[in-house]
């Protein structure tokens, strides 16, 4: 049985030559639910575009047993579905139908197949009877769950997202966690809120400096506040 | 705050908004189209095209003054055929003496030129009522079903989208510009006067400022878009569903409507060209 | 409601079914070609890019700054758009800004829709690219050039379409050529000044910046030497142009008479304009002034061009 994520000893620099990523190593089981944390600059979200092959480093990165390279490219992004941090960077397409179609359409799924996707990803997060809506008239808490359902729509084996309740009021939050304690996938959740890592996340690795600092149970982390603070971080 | 006033659709229950938009789309251009092949001085079809068009316009609901309001924002253009009234040779009307000149308004003169004001009103009122009767995408569809390459289509699309949340950047840079903009009080020891706003030139480079601060976040967001893009799948082909059939009652509405519009053409020419 | 004065949009009703059809013809073709040269020349990014700075370069005509009192000044961006895109791209954004104005906003008709393509997406693209390019050449390392070039080549953008537009307008009869033209020019040169003033102000920033951005920075490719050629063409054709038709709109009538039995009622108004003189304006006086401004522009262009082809061939040698 195949990590549905495994990374090893990945090393990226930026164009610029600042080190983003100095050897990072780790693996994610099929449906763990794991929680990235760290302080800004850590290297996180540069960690994230490397499990779709957006960026490219030395070092190897598999999902579900598949190598990634060019040739893999395709089958990856299928079964990553990454959601970014700005969701109107996500929803680029004139209607909502549109955007939750495009993945499914770009895995050349046929019309009715596409369809009966954006309906059930549509559904799985509430926003139904969103379908013909423009993306400018949704509140942000709409936008986040839409840009879920664009990616729930090529059902990914894996989930991962970058920041999710960042700039959400507080209802809305609760019902993006809410959202994402019923989603069955595996998850990797990069994010500064420790209260929704503590609520659903029973695995977190600690980030800092383009290294792993520390990788095991939530719960041994929150219990220790030296590490907490050495690493920009606060007590929930 | 949003900007939805720029957005001019206005979702009505009307037949006019239920319509196919890619019906209306080429009865709209085709009905630009005939009046202006209609010739000059040929006022019936002038007439009937514009109870046509007022009957459209009641009929989607948007209202007659609603349309109105918005063609008298093409007005100010007109302006610059009013030579027309007085160069035009014909019978004199009206003689104004302008210094050792004098300016004689003939009727012909007066007649091209309501002519031209009649085009276009009629025109721009076509055009504001298939854009507040169409929702945008499907105007992208009508687009596509006229064959403009779907590249374009896709990036008319694009900005489109992001329209709103570019001119909400845009005004939040006003608004930040116009916090900045008090006057001082002036300093009790200073000689010399306060120049409140600048000078032009640095008015003109602050504006600047904000415009290229503008495009500078469109190409970062425009790469965070196509980061979203490629981690969908998206290949640089620009991939859409087969345009859906057109109803037969929206093709018997376009075939009456081009076929009134040709007529009215066909009348205007024989009888006045 | 927010309103920008467009005074170089020009509306439905305003220009002949020929003029409009013929502007069409020429924009599809210009469009099409500069669409492949942007796909090849972007590849994969081209859709969010000029999706999204399309987008800007709307908002940022929404950013005005007050001349004076009562008026502002106020942006196209065909000049930003070419300085920062090259020149195919540019095109391609400019098509897309002026097209969705024309659609959604009704600024500019839809059948006049090819004509102001033609004015702004292709006329002010090129004439901004051949200005750019060729006063960069002046400095090519030093940040005024850049600045220089910058204001230069949005002046000119904004003025050259304009005498295109204004000779759409008389051609089409709906204007006498000696008044559309040196109006539409009078006025835009003096807009030309806000467009100048903006276009500096966003390359300072984006110099200071984003350097690398620029397009103009990167070496011509045998694509652009033909749209600096067209830009040089057209400037020149309608510089010689606008100050014939200025002064002699009897040789318009020419043009008048092939269009054939639609427009057969128009009344023979040019042949009024000889014994008629506009009040206020005397033809010659004017006609002198633009010709001597345009002669200045012929012999810039023609100097730049054999300071650039000189400079080519040192490099090739």
């Amino acid at each position: 049985m195949h990590h549905s994520i495994d990374v090893h000893d990945l090393v990226f620099s930026y164009p610029d030559g600042h080190p983003a990523l100095r050897g990072v190593s780790f693996g994610i089981a099929p449906g763990e639910k794991v929680a990235i944390v760290g302080p800004n600059g850590a290297g996180k979200s540069t960690l994230l575009l490397h499990l779709n092959g957006i960026l490219r480093g030395a070092g190897k990165v598999s999902v579900c047993g598949q190598v990634l390279s060019e040739k893999t490219l395709g089958p990856i992004r299928s079964a990553v579905g990454m959601v970014f941090q700005d969701p109107d960077d996500q929803l680029f397409s004139p209607t909502v139908f549109d955007d939750v179609a495009f993945g499914p359409m770009y895995q050349g799924l046929p019309e009715p197949d596409v369809r009966a996707r954006v309906a059930t990803a549509l559904a799985d997060v509430g926003m139904a009877d969103r379908v013909n809506r423009v993306s400018h008239h949704l509140s942000s808490g709409e936008k986040k769950r839409i840009a879920i359902a664009t990616v729930l729509a090529m059902e990914p084996e894996v989930l991962v997202l970058d920041e999710p309740t960042a700039g959400l009021d507080p209802r809305a939050r609760r019902g993006l966690i809410r959202l994402l304690r019923e989603l069955p996938q595996t998850m990797l959740v990069s994010t500064h809120d420790l209260r929704m890592v503590q609520e659903l996340f029973p695995r977190t690795i600690v980030i800092d400096e383009g290294l792993v600092c520390s990788d095991g149970p939530t719960a041994d982390l929150l219990a220790a506040p030296d590490m907490l603070q050495a690493h920009g971080l606060e007590m929930p | 705050m949003h900007i939805h006033f720029l957005d001019p659709y206005r979702p009505l229950p009307s037949p006019v908004h239920s319509l196919d938009g890619r019906v209306k789309f080429v009865l709209a251009v085709a009905f630009i189209l005939t009046v202006s092949l209609t010739p000059l001085g040929a006022w019936p079809v002038y007439l009937l095209l514009l109870s046509i068009l007022l009957s459209v316009e009641i009929l989607s609901g948007l209202g007659v003054g609603y349309v109105l309001r918005r063609a008298s924002l093409a007005l100010p253009f007109v302006l610059s055929a009013f030579p027309l009234l007085f160069i035009t040779p014909g019978a004199g009307l009206l003689t104004l003496p302008l210094g050792s000149w004098t300016l004689t308004l003939t009727a012909e003169g007066g007649q091209r030129f309501a002519n031209l004001a009649v085009k276009s009103w009629l025109s721009v009122q076509a055009a504001i009522v298939l854009a507040s009767s169409t929702p945008f995408p499907d105007l992208l569809l009508a687009m596509r079903a006229v064959r403009i390459p779907r590249l374009l289509v896709a990036m008319f699309g694009l900005m489109w989208r992001y329209l709103f949340v570019v001119a909400d950047e845009a005004l939040r840079l006003m608004r930040a510009r116009a916090a900045r903009s008090g006057l001082a009080r002036r300093p009790p020891h200073s000689a010399g006067r306060l120049r409140p706003g600048g000078s032009l030139a640095w008015r003109a480079r602050i504006a600047g400022g904000m415009a290229g601060s503008l495009f500078l976040r469109a190409v970062d967001r425009s790469d965070r878009i196509y980061v979203a893009m490629l981690s969908r799948g998206y290949d640089g082909e620009v991939r859409s569903f087969v345009l859906p059939p057109v109803s037969s009652g929206a093709r018997a509405t376009l075939v009456t409507g081009l076929t009134v519009l040709g007529l009215l053409w066909l009348s205007g020419t024989l009888v006045w060209g | 409601m927010f309103f920008r004065p467009a005074l170089m949009h020009i509306p439905d009703g305003f220009l002949s079914t020929l003029v409009s059809i013929v502007f069409w013809a020429m924009s599809i073709v210009a469009v099409a070609y500069a669409l492949q040269r942007t796909g090849k020349d972007l590849g994969e990014r081209q859709v969010p890019l000029m999706g999204v700075l399309a987008a800007a370069i709307f908002a940022g005509q929404m950013l005005n700054f007050t001349v004076t009192g009562g008026t502002s000044g106020h942006l196209l961006g065909a000049a930003v758009a070419t300085i920062l895109l090259g020149p195919w791209p540019a095109v391609i954004v400019m098509t897309t800004v002026v097209s969705i104005q024309a659609l959604i906003f009704q600024d500019g008709g839809l059948l006049a829709l090819g004509a102001n393509l033609f004015n702004m997406a292709v006329v002010g693209v090129a004439v901004s690219h051949f200005v750019f390019t060729s006063l960069r050449r002046l400095a090519p390392h030093k940040s005024w050039g850049t600045i220089v070039g910058g204001f230069v080549a949005a002046w000119s953008s904004i003025f050259i379409a304009s005498l295109s537009a204004g000779l759409q307008l008389a051609i089409s009869g709906t204007s006498p050529a000696n008044i559309s033209v040196p109006a539409m020019g009078g006025i835009h040169a003096l807009i030309g000044i806000g467009e100048g003033l903006i276009t500096v102000g966003a390359l300072t920033f984006l110099v200071a910046t984003r350097r690398d951005l620029l397009a103009g920075d990167q070496a011509g490719t045998r694509g652009d030497v033909g749209v600096w050629v067209f830009g040089l063409g057209i400037a020149l054709i309608l510089a010689v142009l606008s100050p014939l038709a200025s002064a002699n709109p009897d040789g318009l009538e020419w043009v008048a008479e092939q269009k054939g039995f639609l427009d057969a009622a128009r009344g023979p108004i040019f042949n009024l304009i000889p014994d008629y003189i506009f009040p206020g304006v005397s033809n010659q006086a004017l006609a002198t002034i633009l010709a001597g401004i345009f002669g200045t522009l012929i012999v810039f262009g023609v100097a730049l061009g054999v300071a650039f082809l000189r400079r080519n061939r040192k490099a090739t040698a």
